[in-house]
């Protein structure tokens, strides 16, 4: 069940590098990178319980969490041109 | 049966992953597209048991390395004006080191043999020893924290001081204008 369960982790994994090789806007290999760190963690827990030793839960949390941040910087990048300012410059931007 | 099915697919993927990054015309897609390739690769050496080196690369690799290209691509212009024609040169140059790696392939001992150096050496004195000394389970990382600790604690502080220097290099325009901020207040 576990087995079958990680043959269809690999398939998505496939749909979604698919997704983000013929994906026609920026905006979809973005969505496609994201769905693939939610596989990837979806992946590593699964295969702790293959292997039979599910202590890599805790790294698939981590990998959660790196996935967030990657997106939020990503969306940060297109929404401003930048990353190096913080919100208090930006208000001052507004201003002048 | 499973677990190898496992390590081909994901090999096989990354190679298609490489194979679409190369023909990236737009440099962002091109980016977003190693951002999976570094989460294969972190799949992969958990498949290989290395949990270590799929924490690093999915925190370097899928992290703050997408994050750096992406404040790269900011300063420049992100589409390839053009289309660039196969360099030969190139092209042989790449087929030799290809060929180079390989050959030094046929010479590296199997996987997980038993008398392999890696296993003959202390690899006894840990397996049976560390589940006394420290109890952690993974016994990679009761080596990497405990055994190897100091060594550990070193390859950490270079990565700090590295860090702190391209803060101090990044940081130096923004001291400045604060400062000319203040002059004109």
């Amino acid at each position: 069940m576990v087995e079958f369960t990680i043959l269809l982790i690999l398939l998505s994994m496939l749909l979604a590098l698919i997704s983000a090789a013929i994906g026609e806007t920026v905006y979809d290999k973005i969505l496609a990178v994201n769905i693939f760190g939610t596989i990837t963690v979806l992946f590593i827990a699964v295969y702790g319980f293959v292997t039979g030793r599910p202590d890599f839960l805790d790294i698939a949390l981590v990998y959660a969490l790196i996935s967030f941040v990657t997106t939020i910087a990503v969306l940060k990048f297109f929404e401003y041109g930048d990353m190096g300012k913080s919100s208090t410059d930006r208000e001052q931007d507004i201003d002048i | 049966m499973i677990i190898y099915f496992t390590d081909i697919a994901l090999s096989l993927m990354l190679i298609l992953t490489a194979m679409v990054i190369a023909v990236q015309r737009n440099l962002l897609g091109a980016v977003m597209l190693s951002g999976i390739y570094s989460l294969l690769c972190a799949s992969l050496f958990v498949c290989l048991d290395a949990v270590d080196v799929a924490f690093t690369e999915a925190a370097v690799g899928g992290g703050v390395a997408t994050i750096l290209f992406l404040g790269t691509l900011a300063q420049t212009d992100y589409e390839k004006k053009s289309r660039v024609g196969i360099s030969w040169s190139g092209l042989f140059l790449v087929i030799i080191c290809g060929s180079l790696l390989v050959y030094g392939l046929s010479d590296i001992p199997g996987f997980g043999l038993a008398d392999n150096p890696v296993q003959t050496y202390l690899a006894d004195v840990y397996l049976v020893q560390s589940q006394k000394d420290i109890a952690v389970p993974n016994l990679v990382t009761a080596v990497l924290a405990s055994y190897r600790g100091y060594d550990t604690l070193g390859e950490t502080t270079v990565i700090f001081t590295a860090g702190i220097a391209v803060l101090i290099l990044l940081g130096r325009g923004k001291a400045d204008s604060d400062t000319v901020e203040s002059k004109e207040s």
